[in-house]
């Protein structure tokens, strides 16, 4: 139903007027912030799935994405290298840390590992203040990203946020093709459906736990190095992202990534159109989502 | 992922003794501690009757809550909504209902959130409390990111006569060690009762429990509900004194200090909760207050000090404090021998 | 002529194509002990899940003492009647073998949590939970074992606390998996007789692999191949049965 000055979408038109442009500005923005969270609950479903450990310091391998892009593009004068160098700097970090405490809290109670990261959280916090100090940063984009796609005569996108999901995209083929395709990938599925079978096959399961963590924290912080120049560079910004995590992983069924990827993006609509279309209930509800999905399957929507 | 142990149910002699010293200092501290301190051991007393609460849920069934500090929240609100901008509302009103809301909310919620199990019950209560949290935080009508005012204490009046002046510091304190006590009291009892021994075998075995005949999901949400009004009252006494109420006291630094204070003192047994809860606020305390070493301050480096304690007690003391005091008294018992 | 108590109709349970129970039925009356054998992965404990709950089949149904129990949770068929032990001991470790026992027997006591007289009576000076739990510790011979805890207990006596807190809940229908698993020769002796004691009184469900136990105690047998019921009679008749022996049997007597 198309006319000159725009559509007028009849569902919406009753809540709040929304033409063309404006919901396709919605949509894609749902889908940006979806991808996005879909890389941190996909590192936090397989982290879990495969090793049961919870990790609520997940939200601060984020942050320490979003500071690495800080500094990084500031010292190697551009985003892109920013990335390259932020992403491996993560991992080591991620293999660091799970060689030093999280592999012998695989086998813990999960309240230990609850006390475990959340002891981390301040630590991390704490560390961050301590090298980059409490004020709010800002990351610029690379002039390359810093167009905008016009979509009417007043409206226009970023293209930078069209990277943002580019990068999420290519990232998600990525890891399902190392899970599914990959001899790597069979032995990590091997690992998280029989560990002791599969160490009798001779598969270093050591070895695919600290990869498999490092992924994790890879994912997470390449989430912060990109979303910085958008959300800014800020203490705490963990926290918030890390619930919002969650959510998506319950929603999506722990231990499934694809759950989490749809569950991510369902996430990513509700919150998004939320905020627009109902903004004085937007904060709760991703909640309600929530509470409705566990009424109908308690185990989420994709259960391993 | 884990294997459930038995709990330090039984006291040991020597952590009776311990309990009966607390008690005895506790009850004689007014008269010696200043009003600054009358204060911050009232606030801690608070806190343990908090963690006792969540001590029900985490020690005692087995389930471990990260969303548990909005229920301690919402008690404070409702005061803050049932006390009328320019008079005191009565204690035998406001308490009863603060209480109650809060139990309202956690039985609400806990019919959501009890269905779940292991790591999907302890992210859905964190979801829960945030999305409390939101209400509260997005809503100017509720007070807003700003919070709301208590204006009074309430009264505490019978028949024309003022039975307390909970504006006295000493009488709240005094108050607030007997809603401890009680409260205290009424766990241990309930830890004994055919309602506390079914939660303990929930804990240790829900599906051999199942398979006995207990409907266990009806167990676990009394547990969720009263441990949500008991943190109503923990709330309440927190909202009378300080006569102040926001959205921060629902969140999830909130909840997470809560399980801190309970594995800290030991749990399952009431009295670790108590220890806990006064430990943690003591060394909390203790690290804001370092003194500055060279060019450091490192008081404001607490956060560093906190977490490393934190990791430490996991890996080293899990059973809390209570348990290694029970371990060296064990010990000593054989070197004895 | 003696009671029904349990009656299967055809009970099937499929996991995507798969079907572990295909179509299996079998009645139980008191005072007769029915067994169930068949080779490794026959479908022998996922037909005991169906049956107490604690998986809901995927087609048939299930009479228990008068009542449709198709479907229903683990804990309504308990209450219904049915005692179920577990092939993998499901004992509560961290408890001493009294307390394992007074709490499965207070499971007869009315299911009240929100009561507050539940929170505040003492649970171990229930009379009736108490006599209950030891006429269960004594049938089952763990009368000197009161006191220790069930983790530090032998195997042996770990499988005698997994019937006796079967026994605590005074089933009529007895579901018991495996009993004598692991057990020596003098144990699974003790076993045998206590089984043919508990008879008179009950329905015996007896999933179980040691043959010599099977053919002294079965008043019936069936044997299950691949989650179908191949053949279903007397002791005699399933030993003369062609299709077992070569299915089972004769891989076990060859």
């Amino acid at each position: 139903m198309k006319s000159k000055g725009g559509t007028c979408l009849p569902f919406f038109s009753a809540l709040h007027p929304m033409d063309f442009p404006t919901f396709l500005i919605q949509l894609l923005n749902s889908v940006q912030y979806g991808l996005l969270l879909f890389m941190l609950a996909a590192g936090l479903t397989l982290i879990f799935g495969i090793m049961g450990v919870v990790n609520l310091a997940h939200g601060s391998f984020y942050m320490l994405g979003a500071y690495l892009a800080y500094s990084l593009s500031a010292q190697l004068g551009s985003l892109t290298l920013a990335l390259l160098v932020g992403a491996l700097l993560s991992v080591g970090f991620g293999l660091a840390l799970e060689w030093l405490l999280f592999r012998h809290f695989y086998k813990r109670d999960h309240l230990d590992q609850v006390l475990l990261t959340f002891g981390l959280i301040y630590i991390f916090e704490e560390l961050r203040s301590m090298i980059w100090g409490d004020d709010v940063h800002g990351v610029a984009i690379p002039a390359l990203l810093g167009e905008s796609i016009p979509l009417t005569a007043n409206l226009s996108y970023p293209v930078y946020r069209l990277f943002m999901s580019a990068v999420c995209v290519a990232l998600a083929l990525g890891l399902y093709l190392l899970i599914s395709k990959t001899r790597l990938g069979m032995k990590i599925r091997a690992g998280a459906f029989n560990r002791d079978m599969a160490e009798a096959l001779g598969i270093n399961i050591k070895l695919i736990h600290a990869i498999v963590f490092a992924i994790g924290v890879g994912l997470a912080a390449v989430a912060g190095m990109i979303a910085a120049p958008v959300s800014s560079v800020y203490p705490n910004m963990g926290s918030q992202v890390l619930i919002m995590c969650f959510v998506v992983v319950v929603i999506g069924g722990i231990g499934s990534v694809r759950g989490a990827l749809i569950s991510a993006l369902l996430v990513g609509l509700v919150d998004t159109f939320g905020k627009v279309l109902l903004p004085s209930v937007s904060g709760m509800l991703v909640y309600m989502l929530m509470a409705a999905v566990l009424l109908w399957k308690p185990e989420g929507l994709f259960k391993q | 992922m884990s294997t459930p142990t038995a709990n330090l149910e039984v006291f040991p002699r020597s952590v009776r003794l311990v309990l009966w010293l607390g008690l005895a200092a506790l009850a004689a501290f007014p008269f010696a501690g200043s009003d600054f301190y009358v204060q911050m051991v009232t606030r801690m007393m608070i806190l343990a009757i908090f963690a006792m609460s969540l001590d029900l849920l985490q020690g005692v069934s087995g389930l471990v809550s990260l969303g548990h500090a909005a229920y301690f929240g919402l008690a404070g609100y409702a005061l803050a909504f049932l006390m009328p901008q320019n008079e005191a509302a009565s204690l035998w009103l406001t308490l009863p209902l603060s209480v109650l809301a809060s139990g309202l909310a956690a039985l609400v919620i806990g019919f959501f959130v009890v269905r779940t199990h292991g790591i999907y019950f302890i992210m859905v209560t964190m979801a829960f409390a945030q999305m409390v949290f939101f209400l509260f935080f997005d809503n100017k009508a509720l007070g807003g990111s700003d919070g709301l005012y208590i204006n009074f204490k309430p009264t505490v009046n019978l028949g024309g006569w003022t039975l307390m002046d909970l504006d006295n510091k000493k009488t709240l304190y005094f108050f607030t060690l007997a809603a401890m006590l009680l409260v205290y009291g009424f766990l241990r009892r309930l830890l004994w009762s055919p309602f506390g021994r079914a939660l303990a075998g929930i804990r240790v075995n829900e599906h051999r429990m199942r398979a006995l005949g207990f409907g266990t999901f009806g167990y676990k949400l009394t547990a969720f509900s009263l441990a949500g009004a008991l943190a109503g009252l923990a709330g309440y006494l927190w909202g009378v004194q300080t006569g102040y109420i926001n959205p921060e006291l629902m969140g999830f630094h909130m909840s997470a200090h809560a399980i801190m204070m309970v594995i800290l003192g030991g749990m399952g047994n009431f009295a670790g909760a108590i220890v806990g809860a006064f430990g943690f606020e003591v060394v909390l305390h203790l690290f804001k207050d370092l003194p500055q070493v060279g060019s450091v301050q490192l008081g404001k480096h607490w956060q560093l000090w906190m977490g490393s304690f934190i990791v430490l007690v996991v890996i080293f003391a899990p059973r809390g404090l209570l348990g290694l005091a029970d371990r060296l008294g064990r010990h000593k018992g054989a070197a004895d021998e | 002529m003696s009671e029904v108590l349990l009656t299967a109709t055809g009970l099937t349970k499929r996991f995507g194509g798969l079907a572990a129970v295909n179509n299996v039925s079998l009645t139980l009356w008191r005072d007769r002990i029915h067994a169930v054998i068949g080779p490794n992965g026959a479908g022998k404990s996922t037909l005991a899940n169906l049956l107490s709950g604690d998986l809901p089949p995927t087609d048939g149904q299930v009479m228990l003492c008068g009542a449709d129990i198709t479907g229903w949770t683990p804990e309504r068929i308990s209450r219904q009647g049915l005692g179920r032990s577990y092939q993998k001991t499901n004992i509560f470790q961290a408890f001493t073998v009294w307390d394992n026992v007074r709490l499965a027997a207070q499971s007869r006591q009315p299911q009240q949590p929100w009561n507050p007289l539940s929170w505040l009576l003492t649970a171990s000076k229930s009379i009736a939970t108490n006599d209950r739990a030891t006429r269960a510790i004594e049938l089952s011979g763990l009368k000197d074992r009161r006191v220790a805890m069930a983790g530090a207990i032998s195997h042996g006596e770990q499988r005698q606390l997994e019937i006796a807190m079967t026994l605590a809940t005074e089933p009529q229908v007895l579901l018991l998996d495996e009993p004598l698993a692991g057990m020596g020769v003098a144990e699974a002796q003790r076993m045998v007789e206590l089984l043919l004691k508990l008879k008179a009184d009950h329905a015996i469900l007896l999933v179980e692999h040691d043959m010599d136990a099977v053919f002294a105690l079965a008043d019936h047998l069936t044997v299950m191949v691949n989650g179908q019921v191949i053949a279903s009679g007397t002791p005699e008749a399933i030993r003369g049965n062609a299709d077992v022996q070569a299915a089972y049997l004769g891989e076990e007597h060859a």
